[in-house]
């Protein structure tokens, strides 16, 4: 069937639409109820998070659109120490767009949703004029464990920093598939809560942990290091990339350090939990690549060095730009 | 620290300035950290290797003009999009309801021409003997496949008249001569500039090591007139006789205008007759009018200038407001100089 118009119209397509798509893959209690609003259990130290996708291919190697949007938002939760428990998600569709393309998407979303224990509680669906397309946003809750505080305002100097894995993958994985090369790259798009998990549980003193998305590790370390007035090193030789990856940049130009990923993320510990810390996550699922990257340094310094495998240091910046494919 | 690094280190000789060419060794140069490991003695400084770097804003401007025909989508490399003409940039253009489309490759052209066969798609054709022979296959399959509404609008040049040209000022003590384009014109491309000028050129592979080893050979011959290269599993003294000849089926020598340096006789690429059906107009493109009047392009292009040394450089001019072509491309020594915070390196 292709999406029309009258799927947007809120009357009956549109229900019948939720309702075979969406309702009956996201199904728990407080969604049953179809209400205007969600009402779940709460009363503790809330996270809210919300983040839309637009991604083409909306399948690529290692995931897909729906199983982006619910990692996106589940790991923007994660990263400011909650458990995420509720999900919305707003569906922008463009007419033509076909159900089964939908169904997918809605499968996935709820395979995703449960392999990360929490529930999709509400939604949306808006149709628009367009060539088939679709676009997803999801906003999430999570709860806080009383007295759990972090951000780059926590860091320390002599914090060791933690990356749960190799770099690039999810941006290789999509390029490749929009330029058409076959390659055995894939997305390492994943829900990062066991591993994130592990580290509490093994008492890891957690500064702060920040998922590696858009704008790579370069853009995550730079707010870090002006956020909190410390300058970051990283070791090049430590950073975990894949030889095929590191092929693909090779050929294109790219910097890993720059390239999104959306099962990756970096955590600043306590120096005297490190070993404890890097067992915790090679042994969680998504983190058996885990490594030690480098550390925090004192104030005297500022921004990102990285310490080339030559013995050189150079200045690691942001992403500028688009981070194109260079010419010749 | 490897052996290489101490012997550079230990060079107890008169102050020598190296240049490289070409714009991925000038990535690799400041990727790898490299700068930091060198004396003050060894100075590195980069060349004319960027093609868009090099490109005049008389050419940005004819493609600016192309994107607004109704009929007409400019086709170009990402690198170039943001690169100011004489008033915007091609972006600038795309945003203002232009036709601009970025691709990979050229040869996504053919794919364009046959879905959209009412358009005319000109690609922007700039670059040197590496990309020269792409555009050659890219026509001669158009050619094949009988697509007229291809088109391209050439900016192409070549390396010897350009380092010839930089020999001549004096101011380099050797050259790291550019990795790809020798793939395609060998190594003995530049031995009678070694020659002529008694300066080392040194041909290597784009890794930390073989730069080094590069640059050790460069100190070790310095006043010497040789070619040495350090790249031989694919750069052979003839080079590679396939792709000169796909280019010299296509393509004869002209005159060539290089931003902030001006014409040089035979410097450039141009259609052969009987291929100037598919020229978009690239003749007479030669003007080179800087946005902004402060720009030091040119200076910085030839060497003259260290990035840093430009009044605009981290202040007006930055990757997100670019003031010239050397702090757009990913291969600029501007860009590279802001980014890993050494514009005075």
């Amino acid at each position: 069937m292709k999406i029309t118009m009258a799927h947007g119209s809120g009357g009956r397509e549109t229900s019948a639409l939720i309702e075979a798509l969406f309702a009956s893959r996201f199904d728990n209690p407080a969604l049953a109820r179809m209400e205007d609003a969600a009402v779940v259990e709460g009363a503790q130290r809330l996270a809210l998070t919300t983040d839309s996708f637009v991604v083409t291919p909306l399948f690529f190697p290692g995931g897909d659109i729906g199983r982006l949007a619910v990692c996106g938002t589940v790991n923007d939760l994660l990263m400011s120490g909650a458990v995420p428990r509720y999900l919305t998600c707003g569906f922008l569709i463009e007419e033509g767009a076909d159900t089964q393309v939908l169904e997918r998407i809605a499968a996935s979303m709820a395979q995703t949703a449960r392999e990360a224990r929490l529930s999709i509680v509400a939604g949306d669906t808006k149709v628009v004029e367009g060539k088939g397309g679709v676009y997803i946003n999801t906003a999430g809750v999570g709860f806080v464990p009383q007295g759990r505080e972090l951000g780059a305002a926590c860091l320390q100097k002599g914090d060791v920093l933690l990356l749960s894995g190799p770099l690039g993958d999810h941006h290789a994985a999509i390029l490749s598939a929009r330029m058409g090369i076959e390659n055995a790259i894939r997305s390492d798009c994943a829900p990062l809560g066991e591993g994130v998990f592990a580290l509490f549980d093994a008492g890891v003193r957690v500064r702060a942990m920040r998922d590696v998305t858009r704008g790579g590790l370069a853009t995550v370390l730079n707010e870090w290091a002006d956020r909190s007035g410390y300058a970051v090193h990283l070791k090049e030789e430590a950073l975990p990339v894949s030889q095929e990856v590191r092929a693909f940049c090779g050929i294109l130009g790219l910097d890993p350090l720059t390239m999104g990923n959306e099962g990756k993320f970096v955590a600043a510990v306590a120096p005297q939990d490190v070993s404890r810390a890097l067992s915790a996550l090679r042994s969680a699922r998504y983190c058996a690549e885990a490594a030690v990257i480098g550390e925090i340094s004192g104030a005297d310094e500022a921004g990102v060095l990285l310490h080339t495998r030559l013995g050189g240091i150079r200045r690691v910046p942001p992403l500028y730009g688009e981070g194109l494919p260079r010419i010749c | 620290m490897t052996g290489l690094v101490r012997a550079l280190r230990e060079y107890d000789g008169p102050p020598v300035r190296l240049m490289e060419v070409c714009g991925t060794h000038t990535a690799s140069i400041a990727q790898n950290g490299i700068r930091s490991l060198l004396p003050p003695s060894i100075q590195l400084v980069s060349g004319p290797g960027c093609p868009v770097c090099v490109t005049v804003t008389a050419y940005l401007d004819r493609l600016i003009a192309l994107s607004r025909r109704p009929d007409t989508v400019v086709v170009s490399f990402g690198d170039l999009l943001r690169v100011p003409g004489s008033r915007e940039s091609l972006a600038g253009a795309k945003a203002a309801g232009g036709q601009v489309q970025m691709v990979y490759s050229p040869m996504d052209l053919l794919r364009l021409a046959k879905e959209k066969p009412g358009r005319i798609f000109v690609f922007a054709a700039v670059g040197f003997e590496t990309t020269a022979p792409v555009y050659a296959m890219l026509l001669n399959r158009a050619k094949e496949e009988k697509l007229e509404n291809i088109r391209l609008l050439t900016s192409l040049k070549t390396m010897p008249p350009v380092i010839d040209w930089v020999c001549r000022q004096g101011t380099v003590d050797g050259f790291l001569a550019p990795g790809h384009v020798s793939v395609v014109t060998g190594s003995r491309i530049f031995e009678p500039l070694a020659a002529q000028y008694r300066l080392p050129f040194a041909v290597a592979g784009f890794s930390g090591e073989t730069i080094l080893a590069a640059l050790c050979t460069l100190v070790k011959y310095r006043g010497q007139g040789r070619v040495v290269n350090l790249y031989p599993s694919v750069v052979t003294g003839e080079g590679n006789r396939r792709a000169q000849a796909a280019v010299e089926e296509c393509f004869v020598p002209c005159d060539a205008a290089w931003r902030g340096i001006g014409v040089i006789t035979g410097s450039g690429l141009q259609l052969r007759e009987e291929y100037r059906a598919f020229d978009a107009g690239s003749d007479g493109l030669l003007e080179d009018r800087e946005a902004n009047p402060a720009c030091r392009c040119a200076q910085v292009l030839m060497g003259e200038l260290l990035p840093g040394g430009c009044p605009l450089f981290g202040a007006v001019c930055t990757p997100n407001t670019p003031q010239g072509a050397c702090m757009v491309s990913t291969e600029g020594s501007c860009y590279h100089a802001f980014l890993n915070g050494g514009g005075s390196q």
